[in-house]
């Protein structure tokens, strides 16, 4: 086991973990931040993305011991006071979301891809988007909240 | 699936990490970004005692230009390339290449060195550093070695990096003047493997070739030159004609592999097609810059 001490959301958070244990499963088993999912669990789907040290990061393909001394951001970070952000509200309004599975994935990859390119267009945000997987929606309403969100952040 | 229990070391220094690779052989796997190697774990692909985990070893990250050549240390992250302004101004071939690889959380932790060592025949990478003829820099206990890109790649997701040794940085020459280069690739969506992919250099001097390299993604079970199609265009001036004559050579000996993404013969036609419109954009790329 290792002795590793993590900033999650803010927050610094102690673990002992195996060294075989993703960053997923130690934000998901140990520190109860179900928020971020696991849907194929070999980098495919982008469901468990999260923010590590300012980039998005796919907490299923990096080790708990890789991630000790960083900055951690998950879906649960982002809204801390229990209200919308900008983009959920954004997404919300567009009915981004049908079974929910992909959302926190998609939310925490748009919010990265929003803070570093705010202008961004319809195209480069699907492209941004591309590698997550939504089996419900077709993709189009989410791409709507997305450039949503992006707009309503311009007008700001 | 879950990651199968593994041993895990992290050093500091090339020495140590040489050192660990000399005691473990076969039984230790590199851990650099993780893209490749973790899915590998993950899928039960890859049965390795140890994880050598090289992130923290110091002077491995970083970009340098000495001497007409780039060099990109192992561990620096796909990302950290793409944003370079020296590799964008020196080895533009390698900047168009970047921005193809996976997806942007993929470049976030996948490093240069890694999907090198990696050697996926369709990933990006690998066709680059064969068309450039870059040098790989390997250390072990035994000393430093340097490899040409030419004898590095030895079959599917095989290196000439023996289990002892550890890939430390990758050098690529800057492109001289006159040049002018296209990356292209046909994908499913943004981001996949490319079902063909094609890195392609001209370098032209008053209005003639004279230096073209052409490698191919997905073609074989490693990067592919174009060695037949290179030697055709060099001396001559560009032309459709021309290119459309190239297109020919450098397809006429492949034999594709096929799976659910494309037959061998549609592959061949991708890679047919491919040439023409990477020869076109890389012919008007360096006529931009003259």
């Amino acid at each position: 086991m290792v002795d590793i001490t993590v900033t999650v959301n803010g927050a610094q958070r102690a673990g002992s973990v195996e060294a075989r244990k993703t960053l997923a499963d130690f934000l998901r088993d140990d520190l109860d931040l179900t928020g971020t999912h696991l849907g194929c669990e070999h980098g495919v789907c982008g469901a468990c993305t999260v923010i590590v040290d300012g980039r998005p990061v796919r907490s299923c393909l990096m080790l708990a011991v890789q991630a000790a001394g960083s900055e951690v951001t998950t879906v649960e970070g982002l809204a801390p006071d229990g209200e919308l952000g900008p983009l959920q509200q954004a997404m919300w309004d567009s009915h981004s979301f049908q079974c929910g599975f992909c959302t926190p994935g998609f939310v925490v990859q748009a919010t990265a891809f929003l803070s570093a390119h705010p202008d961004a267009g319809e195209q480069e945000i699907r492209e941004a988007l591309s590698g997550n997987i939504c089996r419900c929606t077709g993709y189009q309403s989410i791409i709507d909240g997305v450039l949503l969100a992006a707009r309503r952040g311009a007008e700001i | 699936m879950k990651l199968p229990p593994v041993d895990y070391e992290a050093p500091t220094t090339v020495s140590e990490a040489v050192e660990l690779l000399a005691e473990h052989q076969d039984e230790a796997s590199v851990l650099a970004g993780g893209q490749s190697l973790i899915p590998l774990l993950a899928l039960r692909l890859a049965h390795p005692a140890v994880l050598v985990d090289i992130n923290g070893v110091a002077g491995l990250s970083g970009v340098s230009a000495a001497d007409g050549w780039v060099t990109i240390g192992a561990t620096t992250r796909e990302y950290a390339a793409e944003e370079s302004g020296t590799i964008a101004d020196k080895v533009p071939l390698l900047a168009a290449a970047l921005p193809l690889i996976g997806h942007e959380a993929i470049r976030s932790r996948g490093t240069i060195g890694g999907s090198l060592a990696h050697a996926d025949p369709a990933a990006e990478l690998p066709a680059v550093a064969l068309a450039l003829d870059a040098q790989f820099v390997v250390h072990s206990q035994a000393g430093m070695r340097t490899v040409p890109a030419a004898d590095w790649f030895e079959g599917y997701l095989t290196t000439s990096r023996g289990p002892g040794e550890l890939l430390t940085e990758v050098r690529f020459p800057a492109a001289g003047r006159g040049t002018g280069i296209s990356f292209q690739e046909v994908a499913r969506r943004h981001g996949d493997f490319a079902i063909v992919g094609l890195a392609a250099s001209l370098t032209l001097a008053g209005g003639v070739i004279t230096d073209a390299r052409l490698a191919f993604s997905g073609v074989a079970d490693v990067p592919v030159r174009a060695t037949g199609a290179e030697d055709l265009l060099v001396g001559e001036r560009p032309s459709d004609g021309l290119f459309d004559e190239a297109s020919r050579r450098a397809t006429e000996d492949l034999d594709p592999p096929a799976d659910l993404h494309g037959s061998s013969e549609y592959r061949k036609k991708v890679a047919a097609a491919l040439v023409r419109r990477c020869l076109r954009a890389a012919a008007d790329n360096a006529m931009e810059g003259q």
